[in-house]
Parts: C-alpha cells; sequence; structure tokens
C-alpha cells in the first residue's frame, strides 16, 4: 500500500457533519495554485494532505494552465497570489510561473526550501526587483533544532531547511518561517526565542516567523489523533464573529481537478467546487473538522500574522 | 464655491508639532478645504493637544482603527499584531493614549464617520482609512495588485481613492484615468531615514476634468517632539524612529519589499 494514503482512522475523527452554516465568497482576495499537488521530496509527518514523492493524487499544472487561471483571476480583481503544493521547486517551470504571476499581482511561495538552486534564486530575484510586487517565500521547519524538527519533517530537514534560508538570505531574500505548532502551548516563547536563534545563526537579521495550528486531518490524523465529536462549526459560532477570518471567505485554490474551495481540503472531494473559477464562488458549508480550527484561531494561511499565543 | 485644491492629512499619532506644521504649509498652499483619515492618537506625546487643531482649522476627520479603540475604551488597537515584541511596543502606546484622552474626545471620535466622499475637479473623491471595504486593510504597495484597485474604483464607485492605513505613502495610476493613493501619515516619517512626514495636496487640474495628487514632505520640529516624548517616558525605540527616520517597532506587517527599504 502506498505509504502516502491514509490508514485506518477513527470513524468520528473524520465523519462529516451532515450539514453546516454557509460561507459566501465575500471577494476572490487570493488565488491559490496547487502547481504540484500532493507530490513533495519530503513526507513530513504532519502534513495535512499527505504530500509524498509517490502520492500524485493531485497532479503537477503545466505553465500554460497556470497562465489561463491568472488571465480569469484578473478579471476578478484579485489582490494576491500563492503558490503551493507539495513542494513548488519541483516544478521545473516554476520560475516562469512566478514571474508571469509577478507582472500582475504579488505572490507568496510556501516550499519546505531543501530544493532551491542558484539559477533558480538568481532569476527570482531579478523577477521580483523588475517588479512592483513582492516575492514571499514561506519556509516551512516544525522545531528549532534537528531534534525537534527532524522526527516530523525527515532526518537532515533542519540542516537542509536553514541552508536554503542561507541561500535566500544570499539572494536578498527575507523569507518567513512557518512552522506548524507542534510542541507545547506553555513552551512557546522558548520556542520562538530559539527559532529566533536559528535564524541568527544562518545570519539573518530580520528574522520573521509565522506560527500555524496543526490541522489535525491527513497524516497528521495519526500523530494527534484526529478530532474530537465537538470540533465543529455551526450557526451560532458565527454569531457576531469576523467571517473575514476565514479564508474561504476570501480566497480560493486550483489544482489540477479544478477549482476547490479552500487550501486545507484538497485532499476531500467535496471541496472541489468545479472546473471554472466561477463554479467556486458559491458559497461553501463548514462541514469539515478542520473547519474548526479555523474558526478558533483565525486568518491561519496569510501572511501577516499568526495565531498569537492565548490560542489553545 | 466648490474647492480646487484640498489638503489630506494621514495618521497623525498624536504629532501635534507636525499637524501644526501642517496646517501652515497647507494653507500656504492654497488649500481651501482640510482632511484627515484618521488614526489621530498613539506613538507620540499628549493625545488631547491635537484634537483642538484639528477641530480650530475644521479639518472633517474620518474614523480610523485607533480612534474607534480609544473611542469604545477596547482592550488593544485593533492593528492585530501578533509578534510579542511588536505586540509590547503597541500596548504601550496603547495604554498610554487611552490614559491621556478625555472622555470629551473619546466621544467625539466615536462619531466620525468611516469614510468621506467629496467632489473634485469632476472626480468623485473617496477618503478612507485602511481601504473602502475596512477600516483595518492594510493596502501595501508590494501586495496591493493593480487589478484589485481597479475592482475597488468599480465597486465603491470612485475615480480616486485615498487611504493611509498602513503608514507608509505611494500612489499608483489605475485604468481609465482613475487612482489610488496612500497619502503617508503626520505621526512619523516613512521609514527611509528622513525626518520628515508627508501629506498629500489634491488639486483640480483646470480645464479638463481630473485630479493631481502630490505627496508633499513636511520638515517640522521633530527635536521638540522627542523631546516631549522623553518627557512622557515613551519607549526609547519611539523616539529614535522620530530622530533617525527608521521605523524600529511594528515591522511584522511590513512585506519584504517594504522590508527591505527600512533599516531594521
Ligand atoms: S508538510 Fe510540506 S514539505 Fe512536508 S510533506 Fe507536506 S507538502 Fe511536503
Ligand atoms: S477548512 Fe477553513 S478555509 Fe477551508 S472551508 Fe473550512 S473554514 Fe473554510
Ligand atoms: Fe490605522
Amino acid at each position: 500500500m502506498n505509504s502516502a494514503s491514509s490508514p485506518a482512522i477513527s470513524a468520528e475523527a473524520s465523519r462529516l457533519a451532515d450539514s453546516g452554516p454557509a460561507i459566501a465568497l465575500e471577494h476572490l482576495d487570493a488565488l491559490w495554485l496547487q502547481v504540484t499537488g500532493t507530490v513533495c521530496n519530503l513526507r513530513c509527518a504532519h502534513c495535512f494532505i499527505s504530500c509524498a514523492p509517490d502520492n500524485d493524487t493531485l497532479g503537477f499544472l503545466s505553465l500554460e494552465t497556470v497562465i489561463g487561471w491568472l488571465e480569469l483571476a484578473r478579471r476578478h480583481g484579485v489582490k494576491e497570489y500563492y503558490v503551493t503544493g507539495g513542494e513548488p521547486f519541483m516544478h521545473s517551470d516554476l520560475p516562469g510561473m512566478l514571474e508571469a504571476i509577478l507582472r500582475c499581482g504579488p505572490v507568496t511561495v510556501l516550499t519546505n526550501g531543501t530544493l532551491f538552486t542558484e539559477p533558480v534564486l538568481t532569476r527570482l530575484a531579478a523577477a521580483e526587483a523588475a517588479s512592483d510586487y513582492s516575492l514571499e517565500l514561506r519556509v516551512s521547519i516544525d522545531g528549532p533544532s534537528p531534534e525537534t524538527n527532524d522526527p516530523i519533517r525527515g532526518e537532515g530537514t533542519f540542516e537542509r531547511a536553514m541552508e536554503g534560508i542561507r541561500k535566500l538570505l544570499g539572494h536578498g531574500f527575507l523569507p518567513i518561517l512557518t512552522a506548524a505548532r507542534v510542541w507545547d502551548l506553555a513552551d512557546e516563547e522558548t520556542v520562538r526565542e530559539q527559532f529566533f536563534a536559528a535564524l541568527r545563526d544562518v545570519g539573518c537579521e530580520r528574522p520573521r516567523l509565522k506560527i500555524l495550528p496543526s490541522l489535525r486531518i491527513g497524516r497528521e490524523t495519526l500523530r494527534t489523533g484526529g478530532y474530537d465529536r465537538h470540533h465543529l462549526v455551526t450557526e451560532e459560532m458565527l454569531d457576531s464573529y469576523d467571517r473575514a477570518q476565514l479564508l474561504c471567505s476570501n480566497s480560493r485554490i486550483v489544482t489540477s481537478r479544478g477549482a476547490h474551495v479552500c487550501p486545507i481540503l484538497v485532499d476531500h472531494p467535496d471541496s472541489l467546487m468545479g472546473p471554472t473559477l466561477e463554479d467556486a464562488f458559491r458559497p461553501f458549508e463548514l462541514r469539515h473538522r478542520a473547519c474548526f480550527t479555523c474558526w478558533h484561531h483565525g486568518a491561519i494561511c496569510s501572511n501577516h500574522g499568526d495565531i498569537g499565543r492565548n490560542a489553545t | 464655491m466648490r474647492p480646487e485644491r484640498v489638503a489630506v492629512f494621514g495618521g497623525i499619532y498624536s504629532n501635534h508639532l507636525a499637524l501644526e506644521a501642517a496646517l501652515e504649509d497647507a494653507g500656504a498652499r492654497g488649500a481651501q478645504a482640510l482632511y484627515c483619515l484618521g488614526d489621530l492618537g498613539g506613538f507620540g506625546p499628549h493625545p488631547d493637544r491635537v484634537f483642538p487643531l484639528l477641530r480650530e482649522a475644521d479639518v472633517k476627520v474620518v474614523q480610523g482603527n485607533y480612534d474607534h479603540a480609544i473611542g469604545q475604551g477596547l482592550a488593544d488597537c485593533q492593528c492585530g499584531y501578533t509578534d510579542p515584541r511588536d505586540n509590547h511596543f503597541a500596548r504601550i502606546s496603547y495604554e498610554y493614549t487611552l490614559r491621556n484622552t478625555s472622555d470629551r474626545w473619546r466621544s467625539w471620535m466615536r462619531e466620525l464617520p468611516p469614510e468621506r466622499r467629496i467632489l473634485l475637479g469632476g472626480k468623485r473623491v473617496l477618503m478612507c482609512h485602511g481601504s473602502p471595504r475596512r477600516t483595518n486593510e492594510f493596502l501595501w504597495e508590494s501586495t496591493t495588485s493593480s487589478d484589485f484597485l481597479d475592482w475597488l474604483t468599480r465597486e465603491y464607485e470612485a475615480d480616486v481613492i485615498l487611504a493611509t492605513h498602513t503608514g507608509l505613502y505611494w500612489r499608483r495610476e489605475l485604468q481609465g484615468g482613475r487612482a489610488f493613493a496612500n497619502v503617508g501619515v503626520l505621526g512619523r516619517p516613512a521609514n527611509d531615514g528622513r525626518t520628515e512626514v508627508e501629506y498629500a495636496l489634491l488639486s483640480a487640474s483646470g480645464d479638463r476634468p481630473g485630479v493631481d495628487v502630490e505627496i508633499v514632505s513636511l520638515g517640522y520640529d521633530h527635536e521638540r517632539l522627542a523631546r516631549e516624548m522623553q518627557d512622557e517616558d515613551l519607549p526609547a525605540e519611539f523616539v529614535e524612529t522620530i530622530l533617525t527616520g527608521w521605523w524600529t517597532t511594528c515591522l511584522e506587517a511590513l512585506p519584504a519589499k517594504e522590508r527591505r527599504r527600512g533599516r531594521h
């Protein structure tokens, strides 16, 4: 059996609610592009879409396909773009895609930082310099040391990602280190300091850090035991709640299958809203347990802001 | 008579000395009406000194997120910082400002409108704090596509949109002769190593319909402001910004390009 597919997990933890509150798309502020599908050179223990070298459930997008989506998105006044996978740097056309996007808007790439090459980084730095817009690189690491990171992301990945950050700094980028909170909340202050120290060790004078909650779906179900029965979003929970906090109120993602509601649920059949962007403009019902994490923490996927220290 | 030239100030952040200088400068440049896009307090000393100046000069004010928070006595400034260091400094200035703003002005701030619209040179000018749809939306130059700004002008039926919230001035020409501008702020320098602050001067462009937006740089007695801040025990980091022109705090929200332009 393919080790990337989800083994049996408790039925309770994965079951969808029969119905849920519908969230309208207020405006398509952000378009996400899953350019390498579920294909990744790593196989992290907490990957919420179970990416792996041999998981091609969702495939690559070609440069032409990306440009096609871009043209559609522009007509709707998209404010910014996100490029993700899998690992986007596995795509040989990534530089061409980012050049095309930077001609019409800002873009953020989510990467594990292990596959940067000098020619690609040189080209990306030139593309950003030629653009009015920022190219942000978000590098995922999950612990401030090999001892804390590698058990989750794989042997040697801490050193490789830090080396990746060093390369980015060498090309003038200011990477955002992104970590899923896989430590105890009580240790947060210490862990933050350790991340900053690790960044300074590779010469980063302006450390940028974003901490995300762990999403207990995909492979992460195994590590955490998934969600509980009460982890669902109800209508009442949205009373006087700022819906703009939820990514699905302002974003959509496109994959090799079409347009989905959000990057978190691409693995789930009901997240696919249709083959065109317009198909994805209708409201989406929050029936998933991962929605509870979004509701609880708010704005977890955008560049600015993380989940703060008071969240549980 | 319709005004032909107006001045639009961004966030004041309690910088009453820069506001005084701006009122004089705008008058000298022939501004016939004065506007302010909100965030009257925070950062600087003696918040109560700003309001009489605004009232006396009949400045028409839009409510910023800070004014909303201080007016309502909310727990924080609603800037949404999560970095512990940014949070620490944001809290110091927020608590200082809340403590030193009198109830009279707090209730005045509660009544401020979220936007103002004028016609200038035959063009519809929309003044807001963050964006027309959200008081605390960040519209940074490097993370806001022109496609999005075009959409805003259509959706909110405006030819010129003015905002201030991010604190950095910039402008962009849009489709059909429309435009967006962040007018900058009077409160603190624009993270560029100069001590001057900015505001915008809008002029009807003569015989044909149109508006020219000019960003004006303004010197003021920043050394005196620094002394007042020190006397009020405000953080040395804030004083440094006033004296050097470089931002030292609340840097987490800056996108890559804007962050690289600064020193910290
Ligand atoms: S978490 Fe990121 S790096 Fe790790 S397997 Fe998933 S996609 Fe790859
Ligand atoms: S996982 Fe989050 S972003 Fe996706 S549909 Fe649920 S609430 Fe919305
Ligand atoms: Fe503001």
